[in-house]
């Protein structure tokens, strides 16, 4: 743990308001991408001379492109609904955390140079040139929401001040202001396959490693087939499940249930990741080129489904975007497309989370679970953000939060909910999505977590809860990181997926 | 004066709609390009038009965000619509009976209608967080509004209007045949302010009401993997078939 770094106080009362701690943040900032991390995936290396003209530009490109940008700069009227609704402002107490007061940043701007209040009458309505200080307030702010849309729940008009972060980060860098955490990782997982740079012989290695560790732990020949052609399942998954604690037990939790099942499935070492910092950055050709990697693994394999491991933001490009971007799914109609959907199973959702998968095998009685096993944990579950909010699983509506619940109580007996308002769709962020999951900022993440770790106090002291479990792999990190900040240990977090590697059951002479 | 307002209202009339249809057309115009709704969404569109009318009529958002801003907030869009309607009877003759139903309700909303903003207000002046994020446009709308809806009020209960000469006014405008309005200040006032809210509310916040169902968030059918969902400038990136 840093030393500087601490962890906010818990308040008594969770609801209770914020008292408002102006410029608490204004220092915090992540270290900004070099002119060759820009220029690796084709944005300007550095902030040059006629920045403005150009931001503006980009920025009018933006609203003919997004209604919902375009909408949203209109639409709010500062009513207040969002304020005291972001984790970063509940851990921080600086009012520009506030939802509304982070749009502003950009509506005010917007008002200046787009609308015709802002140009006749500025001060009136809060609008404000696009100065230096301006930018460098949106490079402080905007890299201090973690996109998690937890404002747009509750806004009366649904403003997602994701979709303007997004636009804020597209803009800064189409004048060469980037972010060097995401801009550095995007890079790599064009370089080399993955977020973690971890190149294919590698991956080869690490696979076989595991594979002995779960023969010595069970017995039996589970395998983590890389690059197989004609295995029925792609999996695509975050990198860190290949060796990152407490990552890599959800990974052998899904070899298990593919094991179980008798399912032949693959891993990719061309699509070994399926983060895509594309949508963090709110740029839709990364977002898109990342995404089509995915289809080149699936026609180049030829396998008959997409299944998705648990990684929130990879979730929800997968679900809701995929479709769009690279065909994956119904309805695409260039080449590419009409042979994927040609080749893979109609009778799956394509893609597929592997929540849905293990609880559709665990309805149908194919998976022996031991529930005892996990007797030794009182699990409670944290909704990742950008799975409730962005994405759904299953058929009805909500399917998100009651698929994974039933595993977890399918594979395990002591199960406790957080307190209502911190779960399903109010839940909030772990505190490092977004982009935001670098050690610099660090202080605002451990801040950022207070929501988080007020409603676990509460289940650890009164229902003694020791696992926190989780299916999005920066949730999983994030906490790691941040659990003992607040006196929890680190091993509190893991994966729905590693509570069913503990429980299932396998017949060794499969 | 009956000049000057009969032009001031034709003029406010046009600026109103000409400008919201400019600003819908563009909304209506622009694209989505990618699937966003805030989740749980509906996965039909008849699903969506309940939710938007729940949205709409209710402030379903809103109300689990903050029950003091959903209640005066609610009372004064509830109150105006009513008010509104009541108004309906100064363009009709004669008047239709559910209209002169819905007379007497529309005075207690006018009540209401002042009583949320009020309430409004006072959060915005009160409430740290609300201050902090208001610009002075927002306490002058409210002002506005607070001022319509008060010399209004004053015109039932402090000194009485000619309400026959005034309606004789709005059909002249209606018709094109102008009669005389009214000598009296409290009219001027009301009948000013309202055509200055109407030529304010397309270059104003005023437009979330037009907004709200263009959101992508609250609008679109959870759909993604059933539907292909493309916007057209991002059709062109498809390889061609």
């Amino acid at each position: 743990m840093a030393a500087d770094i601490k962890a906010p106080p818990l308040r008594e009362y969770p609801g209770a308001p914020q008292p408002l701690v102006p410029d608490a943040m204004a220092a915090s900032k992540p270290y900004v991408a070099t002119d060759k991390m820009q220029q690796a995936i084709g944005f300007p290396g550095e902030l040059t001379d006629g920045w403005q003209q150009r931001a503006l530009g980009k920025m009018g490109e933006l609203l003919g492109k997004y209604r919902s940008l375009k909408v949203y700069l209109d639409a709010c009227v500062h009513c207040g609904a969002c304020a005291d609704k972001c984790h970063y402002f509940i851990g921080t107490g600086d009012p520009l955390n506030m939802p509304v007061a982070r749009q502003d940043l950009m509506r005010s701007v917007y008002r200046r140079h787009f609308t015709l209040a802002g140009k006749l009458v500025p001060r009136l309505v809060g609008a404000r040139d696009l100065t230096k200080d301006v930018l460098d307030q949106w490079y402080s702010y905007y890299n201090q929401c973690s996109e998690c849309r937890r404002c747009s729940v509750f806004c009366p008009y649904g403003i997602d001040t994701a979709e303007i972060t997004m636009a804020a980060k597209e803009i800064m860098d189409a004048v060469g202001l980037g972010q060097k955490y995401s801009n550095e990782i995007i890079g790599k997982v064009h370089r080399i396959g993955n977020n973690l740079g971890l190149p294919g012989p590698a991956l080869a290695d690490t696979l076989e490693g595991l594979e002995e560790d779960v023969k010595e732990e069970t017995g039996a020949d589970v395998r983590f087939p890389l690059d197989e052609k004609g295995a029925e399942v792609l999996l695509v998954t975050p990198s860190a499940d290949f060796f990152a604690e407490p990552h890599v037990d959800s990974l052998i939790g899904y070899a298990k249930v593919f094991h179980a099942a008798g399912i032949r499935w693959t891993l990719s070492s061309h699509a070994s990741e399926a983060g895509n910092f594309g949508l963090f950055i709110g740029n839709y050709d990364q977002l898109r080129t990342i995404a089509l990697r995915i289809r080149e693994a699936a026609l180049e394999l030829g396998v008959k489904r997409i299944v998705v491991g648990e990684c929130g933001h990879a979730w929800r490009v997968a679900y809701s975007m995929w479709n769009t971007l690279a065909g994956i799914g119904a309805g695409g109609d260039d080449p590419f497309a009409r042979q994927l959907q040609s080749q893979l199973d109609g009778r799956y959702k394509q893609p597929m989370h592997i929540c849905e998968l293990t609880w559709d095998l665990i309805q149908r009685g194919a998976l022996k679970l031991d529930k005892e096993a996990n007797d030794h944990r009182v699990v409670t579950f944290h909704d990742s953000c950008n799975v409730a909010r962005a994405s759904r699983m299953g058929d009805m509506p909500g399917g998100q939060f009651e698929i994974p619940r039933a595993i977890i109580r399918a594979v395990a007996n002591k199960y406790v909910e957080m307190a209502p308002g911190t779960t399903h769709d109010a839940t909030f962020c772990c505190g490092g999505g977004g982009g935001l999951l670098t050690d610099e900022l660090l202080d605002l993440r451990v801040k950022g977590a207070l929501p988080r770790m007020e409603a676990l106090r509460q289940v650890a002291d009164g229902q003694g809860v020791n696992f926190m479990a989780t299916i999005c792999a920066i949730c999983k990190a994030q906490f790691t990181k941040v659990l003992p900040y607040y006196g929890f240990k680190m091993g509190m977090v893991g994966g729905v997926h590693q509570l069913v590697s503990t429980a299932i059951r396998l017949d060794a002479s499969h | 004066m009956t000049a000057f307002f009969a032009i001031l209202l034709y003029a406010a009339t046009a600026v109103l709609v000409g400008g919201l249809a400019v600003r819908i057309r563009d909304y209506a115009r622009t694209p989505a390009p990618l699937k966003i709704p805030t989740t749980p969404a509906p996965t039909t569109r008849g699903g969506v038009a309940l939710r938007m009318l729940r949205e709409v009529a209710l402030f379903e958002s809103l109300f689990r965000s903050n029950l003091w801003t959903w209640a005066c907030g609610w009372l004064f869009h509830a109150g105006l619509a009513l008010v509104l309607l009541r108004h309906l009877r100064y363009f009709v003759e004669p008047v239709w009976g559910w209209l002169a139903f819905v007379q007497p309700f529309g005075i207690y909303a006018g009540f209401a209608m002042a009583g949320g903003l009020a309430g409004l207000w006072v959060r915005r002046l009160f409430v740290a967080r609300v201050r902090y994020i208001s610009t002075p446009s927002d306490h002058l709308m409210i002002v506005l509004l607070l001022a319509i809806a008060l010399s209004g009020l004053a015109m039932k209960y402090v000194a009485h209007t000619d309400v026959v000469a005034v309606k004789a006014f709005a059909l002249g405008l209606l018709y094109f045949e102008w009669q005389p309005l009214p000598a009296d200040g409290l009219v001027y006032v009301h009948l000013g302010l309202v055509a200055v809210l109407m030529l304010i509310f397309p270059f104003s916040k005023l437009l979330h009401a037009p907004g709200i169902f263009f959101s992508p968030t609250r609008n679109q059918v959870d759909d993604p993997r059933e539907q292909r969902h493309l916007a057209p400038w991002a059709a062109h990136l498809d390889p061609k078939p």
